[in-house]
């Protein structure tokens, strides 16, 4: 599981970083961090709602 | 062969969307039906007052479900007809074209609709906003740097203001209370936002409601109560949203502003829950009933309903902390919680001066709700303590500072 992102598309609604803080920041610029670029399988689920939760579409799930 | 069980879901928005796929990401293998009433194919509504309204994205950049996606995740989509009726007792939800959908589980998702004075309707040049379709009529009408009137100061109306701001339009903004958004964050805070607009070359006008619109065919004048009038090409009328819930009427579902919900998204009908726009529920954070008009809920309480229709009620209910961003004149705001025009607000964070803060709204020792103001990096530490004070204290909301009436919802 690898998540990959877009840094251009990220507006800092922090959906992603509230839902799983483990895998995901903000950076000062309010711009998202991923802490883990191939997080565990049992966050998976977690990932995955990181994702369609992001109201900028700026993540994406690989495997 | 016994038959596979059949979730319909009516509203192919986002919340429908989200249910949609969460069913599937679960494991369902049943029958999924996605009711829509526009002809379009699903797509994302805060771009309709942002950047397609500004021409910055075209439709295909916001779609929410392609037919591609659709066919993969197994739905079976119905677009351009909505429900009409529904019979709990044979399980039937019934579609304008006639046809009757049996249904196991049924998610009512069918959102919420402008409101619109009757009277203005007949003038040509008003537009509320609420479709793609609004949303590109309106694009046009902004086309040529029109006088726009903007009545209403809630997310919708300084959104558009915005963006028609940002196209060259002369744009007014006509909001009855003392500031725009000040029903949502409050006088103090809207007070102290509303040189955004100002410094953009927006005009305000509040404190003042607006009478009726006059005119021949077309608009041509805002007249206000206090006698004023205000010259207009173009209005826009953004004073809020009711859920649409006509078609339940003698089915026994119970609704009252939006379809009434217990803590895990049930109706008062077996089987059948809603979520979105137009769900009504009892947030046991709160511990009082909330109805929310924003991307964040829907797609949260789309999730939560596909978990609850596959695995029983949730422990804990669904008890969020309600979310809801506004992206005005590049100015990023954030709101989170349930702030109240009564609550203190204390500043615990950056300057107001600077337009860089965060501000919580207090009643007693309990926080209720944060406002942020390009300050997206505290949002998220104040969401997430917000999250954990729940997690610790159970869900008595023992943290939150309910109030017993009113929305956060716009």
């Amino acid at each position: 599981m690898q998540i990959l992102v877009d840094r251009g598309k990220c507006q800092g609604y922090g959906n992603c970083a509230v839902a799983e803080p483990r895998v995901f920041d903000l950076d000062e610029n309010g711009i998202v961090k991923v802490l883990v670029d191939a997080p565990s399988e049992e966050l998976r689920d977690q990932v995955k709602y990181a994702v369609l939760d992001c109201p900028a579409r700026a993540l994406h799930l690989e495997g | 062969m016994a038959r596979k069980r059949r979730v319909v879901v009516t509203g192919a928005s986002l919340a429908g969307v989200r249910t949609a796929r969460a069913l599937r990401d679960r494991g369902f293998d049943g029958e999924v039906v996605l009711v829509g009433a526009e002809e379009r194919l699903p797509y994302d509504r805060p771009p309709l007052s942002k950047k397609l309204l500004a021409g910055e994205v075209p439709l295909s950049g916001i779609q929410l479900l392609s037919r591609d996606e659709a066919d993969a995740l197994d739905l079976d989509l119905r677009l351009g007809c909505r429900a009409s009726a529904l019979a709990p007792a044979r399980r039937m939800l019934a579609l304008d074209t006639g046809e009757q959908l049996r249904y196991d589980d049924l998610v009512i998702a069918t959102g919420s609709a402008a409101r619109m004075p009757t009277d203005w309707e007949a003038y040509a040049g008003v537009h509320v906003l609420r479709t793609a379709d609004d949303a590109l009529a309106l694009r046009s009408a902004l086309a040529g740097s029109p006088h726009v009137a903007v009545v209403g100061g809630g997310f919708i109306g300084c959104e558009v203001a915005s963006t028609a701001r940002g196209l060259g339009c002369d744009v007014t903004v006509f909001e009855p209370l003392a500031a725009p958004m000040a029903r949502v964050l409050g006088y103090e805070m809207a007070l102290d936002l509303a040189g955004i607009p100002l410094d953009a070359g927006v005009r305000l006008r509040c404190g003042a409601a607006v009478e009726r619109l006059e005119g021949n065919e077309r608009v041509e004048r805002v007249r206000l109560t206090d006698g004023s009038v205000v010259p207009a090409d173009v209005v826009v009328v953004g004073i809020g949203a009711r859920p649409v819930t006509d078609w339940l009427s003698g089915s026994g579902v119970s609704v009252a502003d939006g379809v009434l919900c217990d803590e895990h998204c049930a109706t008062s009908v077996p089987d059948v829950y809603a979520a979105g726009d137009v769900a009504r529920w009892h947030n046991p954070l709160f511990g009082r009933e909330m109805r929310i008009e924003h991307w964040t809920n829907a797609t949260e309480q789309g999730a939560f309903v596909a978990r609850t229709i596959l695995e029983g009620p949730q422990s804990g209910g669904y008890a969020p902390v309600p979310f809801v961003w506004s992206d005005q004149h590049g100015v990023k705001l954030q709101i989170a919680g349930v702030p109240d025009p009564s609550h203190r607000v204390r500043i615990v964070e950056g300057s107001v001066a600077q337009r860089r803060f965060v501000a919580l709204y207090e009643r007693g020792e309990r926080t209720a709700g944060v406002l942020a103001v390009n300050s997206p990096r505290g949002m998220v530490t104040y969401r997430r303590r917000l999250a954990q004070d729940d997690a610790a204290e159970g869900p008595a909301g023992a943290r939150f500072a309910a109030r017993p009436v009113a929305q956060p919802g716009d």
